[in-house]
């Protein structure tokens, strides 16, 4: 059972990928991104990490996808199509990443990877704890980073997006918004 | 673990997926798409991470920790980058990645 709903979320992982970086439709690409997402949060409850796909959907598929959506209707026409990129950069890519991708799997599958067995520690209780202890085996620098990182990503959006700070004279007088 | 899933499955899933993420980002001109294509990268990442802690070191949560700290610093990465995106907007009413090359001169 848990294998044919890993087959299904493989597939529609790729196809929905495959299809956001193909379509010319801005919108379409991103609710395919929005399904891609979903699909790897699936993946994580599939695993057993129930946390980290509960905070997948809500911060990737519930945030980061409704962001870029609002950019979108703000910067384009809702029947924009994208041009098709050139032959010769889509051959050149395309046979970039196939080359890439078939090293590294060759790569992975000619590697032995060794189990180190122990009792597994994955529940709600211990990333909670391991998360704010300080020293050994605990996460709480990375957390108070992360934390100091966000506050500065809120502020540089802030500064970067409002437009009268550093805006040239001509541009606002042109455009007020 | 996934029952009758090997690890090499899953991670060929998220290296073919950061390959597509690459190919869109070498191949789209509009910066909100070359923006999705990084998601895609960071993703398939992020499951390279989940699937080693789980099927390699299951007694350590430190893969989860790491993909929890990416999807941290994915959303911070957006933010910005849509607010910049925004800001390119309103100066030169574009986002194509050909037009923006003020910094150039």
């Amino acid at each position: 059972m848990e294998k044919i709903i890993f087959y299904i979320l493989a597939v529609s992982i790729l196809a929905l990928s495959l299809l956001s970086v193909l379509s010319r439709r801005l919108l379409r690409s991103a609710v395919y991104l929005f399904g891609v997402l979903s699909a790897v949060a699936g993946f994580y409850f599939l695993i057993g990490y129930h946390f980290l796909g509960a905070v997948q959907l809500t911060v990737y598929a519930g945030g980061i996808v409704v962001l870029i959506i609002f950019s979108i209707l703000l910067t384009h026409e809702i029947d924009h199509k994208m041009e098709r990129p050139g032959w010769l950069r889509a051959g050149a890519a395309g046979a970039l990443c196939l080359a890439g991708a078939a090293m590294v799997i060759q790569l992975l599958s000619a590697n032995p990877w060794a189990r180190v067995e122990a009792a597994e520690r994955s529940d709600l209780d211990t990333l909670g704890v391991l998360l704010l202890t300080p020293g050994e085996g605990g996460y709480l620098l990375p957390f108070e980073l992360i934390s100091i990182l966000l506050l500065a990503a809120i502020i540089g959006a802030v500064v970067i997006a409002k437009h009268h700070l550093g805006g040239s004279r001509e541009n606002q007088e042109n455009q007020p918004l | 673990m996934i029952p009758g899933v090997s690890l090499l499955e899953i991670l060929t899933v998220a290296t073919l997926m950061f390959f597509i993420g690459v190919y869109g980002f070498l191949t789209r001109k509009n910066l909100i798409t070359v923006l999705m294509s990084l998601e895609l990268i960071l993703n398939g990442a992020a499951i390279n991470f989940v699937a080693f802690n789980k099927y390699l070191y299951p007694g350590t949560p430190a893969g989860q920790f790491f993909a929890l700290f990416l999807i941290a610093v994915a959303a911070a990465e957006v933010a910005l980058a849509i607010a910049i995106v925004i800001n390119l907007y309103r100066r030169i009413k574009s986002v194509d990645v050909e037009n923006v090359n003020t910094l150039k001169h």
